[in-house]
């Protein structure tokens, strides 16, 4: 594909699913408070653009702390359970069960042990949904290296952390790319869970709560299309990024 | 004087099923500058022994001597090519030469670093290639490199473990000849471990025999060839004769008996 056409395919694809959109609501006849058409977004966004600024910075930053956060913690445990297999054998229940929690559950139980601290528990439910994947990756990616990969660097009396860092680390890079770009999305779900469920909350969740209180749909559906920009920007942050550490990975189709 | 030399090495895998001896009373003996060619029935130690000559294993049992010295650890000296040529994908052709010598060199400077990378990439043909990503390169390319890889610290030793098994059987036999081409230039002692009976012989100054599992040293050829060789003279009758003597002495280490 050309340039052109990779910008052009992904806008028409968005403008044929907004056309859709409004034409359900419009083939239905839903009034307002039963669907919001596309069509009453604009106004939506016009009367609250403030707030939209306001309370979409709020999201983003905390996810985008949360995200850096469980990469570090993610890829931290990762790497030790990559390395050793007794460790692996110890955190992978933990960790499964963990993560079969629905993180709704938690939300009341991080607000009751944190009385208060809104952006601590937002920025601690992004870490708590997005770590997961980003730490199975990084294990997966370090167990299976091929003993020939080690024996290149080890047959030259090449040090653990040698090899680590010049064969094990660039050659998980991949996965673990792969893994964060699950996370960017499961980190956007961390913090609105927070948003909407913590009474007097902050960030675009709170303002769909908001919309949801004042039986304002057009207000709600509006949340939900930022909050998909916001996704959609920061899966795209990750794939520049991808592309400069680990762009080697992609081979050129022919 | 022998660079290599294994005295009665025992060697046994731990198995669920409990120890499983694969080698058993391994004798070699590897002089100086010498090409020594290592075949045997599948399965009978031969990776097993290219991992203890160069350190990453230690015997059960018995001695291997690497240059004067007990080998109990891997050594700077030691160069090792695989069939799987192992390249780094993140790296160029290039990078992926210089590798040991940011190992083994870590002082030496860029320059006389890629100078020393070009010199063995233009011995090898891939002069003109050094800004590839080792996904461009064919299957043979990739070997090339991976033997450029290496030697390029000027290993004492250069252990190979069917570098060329995965290869088709004419890109086989250039891949031959650049590793004779290579053995001229460099100084390293060789020890291959192959499937292939014409590349031990074409290779090789000396080809060692190996028993089935447990393994010993079952019988040793010497290779009475000049050291110039063209691929031709794989067919001359002296040749054959030495490859018939191999391919009954295989039979044997198989318990089959001999080739009538």
């Amino acid at each position: 594909m050309n340039t052109l056409s990779k910008i052009l395919v992904p806008v028409a694809s968005v403008l044929i699913f907004l056309l859709l959109w409004e034409g359900l609501v419009w083939i239905n006849d839903w009034p307002k408070y039963k669907m919001a058409a596309p069509s009453d977004l604009p106004a939506a966004f016009w009367k609250f653009r403030w707030l939209f600024l306001e309370m979409g910075w709020q999201t983003l930053w905390r996810t985008v702390v949360g995200l850096v956060l469980a990469v570090l913690l993610g890829g931290g445990l990762g790497m030790i359970m990559g390395l050793s297999q007794m460790i692996r054998s110890a955190l992978y229940p933990l960790l499964v069960g963990f993560n079969a929690i629905p993180k709704a559950t938690l939300v009341p139980v991080i607000a009751l042990i944190f009385i208060g601290e809104h952006d601590f528990n937002t920025v601690l439910m992004a870490v708590m949904i997005s770590f997961f994947p980003i730490a199975v990756s990084v294990s997966i990616g370090l167990s299976t290296l091929e003993p020939e990969y080690r024996d290149i660097l080890r047959a030259l009396g090449a040090s653990r952390f040698t090899i680590f860092r010049k064969i094990a680390l660039p050659k998980t890079l991949p996965e673990f790319f792969g893994a964060l770009k699950v996370s960017v999305t499961l980190a956007f779900i961390g913090t609105n869970l927070v948003e909407i469920v913590s009474p007097h909350g902050r960030g675009l969740g709170a303002l769909f709560d908001s919309g949801k209180t004042n039986g304002d749909y057009p207000l709600m559906f509006a949340v939900l299309i930022a909050l998909a920009i916001l996704g959609i920007f920061l899966y795209y942050v990750v794939v520049s990024l991808e592309r400069i550490f680990a762009g080697w990975a992609e081979r050129p189709q022919s | 004087m022998n660079l290599i030399e294994t005295k009665g090495v025992h060697h046994a895998y731990k198995t669920p099923m409990g120890p499983l001896p694969v080698l058993a009373g391994l004798d070699m003996a590897i002089p100086e500058s010498s090409f020594c060619a290592v075949v045997g029935p599948s399965g009978c130690g031969k990776s097993t022994l290219t991992r203890l000559i160069a350190g990453l294993l230690i015997p059960d049992e018995g001695e291997v001597w690497l240059d004067g010295e007990l080998v109990k650890s891997p050594r700077k000296t030691v160069g090792m090519a695989f069939q799987n040529p192992v390249l780094l994908e993140w790296r160029n052709i290039l990078e992926n030469v210089i590798l040991p010598l940011e190992i083994v060199a870590p002082g030496m400077p860029r320059k006389q670093r890629v100078d020393r990378a070009m010199e063995l990439l233009e011995m090898v043909g891939l002069k003109g290639f050094e800004n590839k990503r080792p996904s461009e390169l064919s299957g043979g390319m990739r070997q090339r490199a991976s033997l450029c890889r290496s030697i390029v610290h000027k290993p004492r030793v250069l252990i190979m473990d069917e570098p060329f098994g995965a290869l088709d059987a004419f890109t086989r036999e250039d891949l031959w000849q650049t590793m004779r081409e290579l053995r001229a230039a460099e100084p390293f002692t060789g020890v291959l471990i192959t499937h292939d009976l014409r590349e031990s012989v074409y290779l090789g100054d000396q080809v060692v025999v190996l028993s089935d599992r447990p393994a010993c040293t079952q019988y040793v050829l010497d290779v009475d060839l000049p050291d110039k060789r063209p691929l031709d003279i794989l067919y001359t009758p002296e040749v054959g004769d030495m490859l018939h003597d191999l391919r009954n002495q295989i039979s044997i280490a198989q318990n089959r008996g001999e080739v009538a």
